[in-house]
């Protein structure tokens, strides 16, 4: 088991380096190969031509590409200086690039919206974990009934609606007409935990409607397809109350695609929220993509996205692990 | 409808009380309503069975096996299945019995063995551990106790080393010690009746053999009654003292087993013995010999519902196209459905069928 585990983490390893290749390639390759500067998209709109060369230099633009890659990832277990004559700049280890748009180290930027976007999507996951898989259990095993067909009918219609719809309708409502929550804007957990979770709450409504949907169409899915094996019936055959054979018995094996599913869900959406963080005016690392891809910050896109493709990475090889402890057939010996 | 309950379970109780077997089926019906109309599975089932016994259910495909004895375990499954009549096991009518009375006879008193036995275990769960919540469900004992009583089981069927064995999962078994664990946990709660639900089916040949040789020797052992359902006339001929024939949800013969062999009635049966002298079938082909198709179940052919596919329907009257047969004693306890007279069976079974079987 260790082994399986060391395995598929270095495997993570390599993909996370070639995730790196391909985005430094597509940032900093693509745009030459076209014919632009890259050093014009990295000093910003109409920049003056020593602006740019100086840009040039300090990036080490004027470098191979594979020394350039090299510096890119080295800076990021060493940190990096930046150096164009007097002007001096020092980004410290991690040193996923320097945002020279906002004069900083993209990982300050990244450490600044982290908390954010993990409060957002934990907030979320909590509630559509709790409301989806509940609704899906409880729709599988009355199906049919009126419960079930109310509930799959919102659910449709949830699916079906927006991030931006449901979030701006709410926003109007809670925020602008009822004034229940006035002033929606990110207060640290450890400054201030009740305006914390207050302020984050129509985020979280917002998120957790779209994705209990989801998660109560799946487990509903995926508990019927379980209900209807050998197993239940054998289970069932021994004399086991309804309780155990619905709650030991149907629920483990149908719990674990949703499981899996969650991983990946959560991974992405601690990648970043772009549409609710945009909604809400959150400084997630999706708003921060964003607005980075809106002024044209390469370093900030790239490190984000590295970084973001991290969380990808984990949240499958957590799967993958969590998949071998549950499920003896795939178990490594 | 124009089939009628038969008289046996129309007639009051009183009388029924005087000779009841040990498990008396009278008049079982398992409809399952369906957007296209009622499916009659089970339509109008009557047998008994004793301890010690074992019955062999034949027929082919549809016939309403496995929605008979899923009825008698109380599993039958659906928000629209119906259960109708009677099953009296020990004296106690389960069709009445609450479901939290039939839940606790279930694996205790009757087990079920299934067809396929890598789908019928949980594959999460240690084929020990399965055995053991199949025994503390209904015993009040430790974990400790349970598992020695797992590994005597699993011994007691023939799994190699079974104290190693009783910490495997299912994947790890092959097909035949699957069946055997299978067994294993049927058996756990000394069950008086227990019923096969064609459980050799998914297995080769030689492991087939060894798999009814346990079954009766446990039924020695345990004297329990035992139903076994199959496909497979081979099977029947080997392991059962009496065989019930099944066609379209209805008992059409019942009787001893060598006497069903020997001095078959029903047309049907006919049918099914010569088929498995056709070797150059498939196994899977063989009840299915038969000419023509099984009836549909949701409306089911008046009269005998056999007819439509009966060569000898014709000498039979009217009545065969009209009027549902009968099981009538034809022997002790031999019963068939038909309405040829009996000398005219006897003499077509002489004459016609038995020389080409
Ligand atoms: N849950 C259900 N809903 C509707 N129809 C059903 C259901 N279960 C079984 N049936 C129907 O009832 C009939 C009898 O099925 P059953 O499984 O008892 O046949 P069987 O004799 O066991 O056949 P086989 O030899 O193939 O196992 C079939 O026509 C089947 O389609
Ligand atoms: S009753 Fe008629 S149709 Fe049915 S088996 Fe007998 S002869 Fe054939
Ligand atoms: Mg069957």
């Amino acid at each position: 088991m260790a082994g399986f585990v060391i395995r598929r983490v270095l495997g993570g390893i390599v993909i996370l380096w070639l995730i790196s290749v391909i985005t430094f390639l597509l940032f900093f390759l693509v745009p030459k190969v076209l014919g632009s500067n890259p050093a014009i998209l990295f000093a910003g709109r109409s920049p003056s031509e020593a602006a740019v060369a100086g840009v040039t230099k300090k990036l080490g633009l004027d470098q191979p590409i594979v020394v350039q890659y090299w510096h890119f990832l080295a800076g990021i277990f060493t940190g990096r200086h930046f150096d164009a004559g007097p002007d001096k700049t020092w980004c410290p280890p991690p040193c996923f690039g320097y945002s020279f748009k906002n004069s900083e180290p993209v990982w300050q930027e990244i450490t600044r919206a982290l908390p954010v976007t993990i409060s957002l999507a934990l907030g979320a996951a909590v509630l559509f974990l709790l409301i989806g898989v509940g609704i899906g259990i409880l729709s599988a095993l009355r199906r049919g009934s009126v419960v079930d067909r109310a509930a799959m009918t919102v659910a449709l219609g949830a699916v079906s609606l927006p991030v931006y719809f449901t979030g701006l309708v709410l926003l109007l409502l809670v925020s602008y007409q009822w004034r229940i929550f006035p002033n929606i804007h990110y207060v640290a957990f450890l400054d201030n935990p009740l305006l914390w979770a207050r302020n984050l709450l129509p985020a979280w409504i917002v998120l957790a409607f779209l994705y209990s949907a989801m998660y109560a169409r799946l487990t509903r899915a995926s508990m019927l397809d379980v209900l209807g094996e050998d197993y239940i019936r054998t289970a069932r055959a021994k004399g086991l109350p309804e309780r155990t054979v619905v709650g030991k018995h149907a629920l483990r094996s149908a719990l674990t695609p949703v499981v899996t599913i969650f991983g990946l869900d959560l991974g992405s959406l601690l990648g970043g929220a772009v549409l609710t963080e945009t909604t809400f005016g959150f400084r997630g690392l999706g708003k921060t993509s964003i607005e980075a891809i809106s002024t044209g910050d390469l370093p900030t896109i790239l490190g984000v996205t590295i970084f973001a493709a991290g969380f990808v990475v984990l949240a499958n090889i957590l799967v993958d692990v969590f998949y071998a402890v549950v499920d003896p057939r795939v178990r490594p010996t | 409808m124009t089939a009628r309950p038969e008289p046996s379970a129309a007639a009051g109780t009183a009388a029924a009380l005087v000779d009841r077997h040990y498990l008396d089926v009278r008049d079982l019906r398992v409809t399952f309503g369906t957007d296209d109309g009622d499916v009659r599975a089970v339509n109008g089932l009557s047998f008994g069975l004793e301890r010690g016994r074992t019955l062999g259910i034949v027929g082919e495909s549809g016939s309403g096996k496995s929605a008979a004895s899923l009825a008698l375990m109380g599993l039958q499954r659906g928000r629209r299945t119906t259960v109708a009549g009677e099953i009296w096991l020990d004296g106690e009518n389960l069709v009445t019995a609450s479901p939290e009375r039939v839940r606790s006879l279930r694996g205790r008193q009757m087990a079920m063995i299934f067809q396929d036995p890598l789908s019928a275990m949980h594959p999460y769960f240690k084929i020990g551990d399965q055995i053991i919540e199949a025994y503390r469900v209904h015993h009040d004992v430790s974990k400790k106790v349970a598992k020695k009583r797992a590994i005597e089981l699993l011994d007691r069927v023939g799994i190699p080393s079974a104290a190693r064995r009783v910490d495997s999962y299912p994947h790890e078994f092959s097909g035949g010690m699957r069946q055997r664990a299978m067994i294993a946990m049927a058996l756990s709660c000394d069950p008086s009746l227990l019923i096969a639900d064609e459980p050799t089916t998914a297995l080769d040949v030689t492991v087939q053999a060894q798999i009814l040789d346990l079954l009766n020797d446990l039924q020695k052992e345990f004297n329990s009654a035992i139903i076994i359902i199959t496909h497979d006339l081979g099977v029947v001929a080997e392991i059962a003292d009496e065989v019930l024939v099944m066609y379209a949800g209805n008992a059409v013969e019942h009787g001893p087993v060598q006497e069903i062999f020997s001095a078959p009635q029903h047309p049907y049966t006919w049918g099914l013995l010569s088929s498995i002298t056709r070797l150059d079938r498939t196994r899977s082909d063989r009840l299915r010999a038969v000419p023509g198709n099984p009836p549909s179940l949701i409306a089911v052919p008046d009269g005998c519902p056999f007819h439509p596919r009966c060569q000898y329907a014709n000498l039979a009257g009217p009545a065969t196209r009209t009027e549902r047969p009968t099981l009538e004693t034809v022997a002790p306890g031999h019963r068939v459905a038909c309405h040829l007279p009996v000398e005219a069976r006897v003499r077509i079974f002489r004459e016609e069928v038995a020389p080409s079987l």
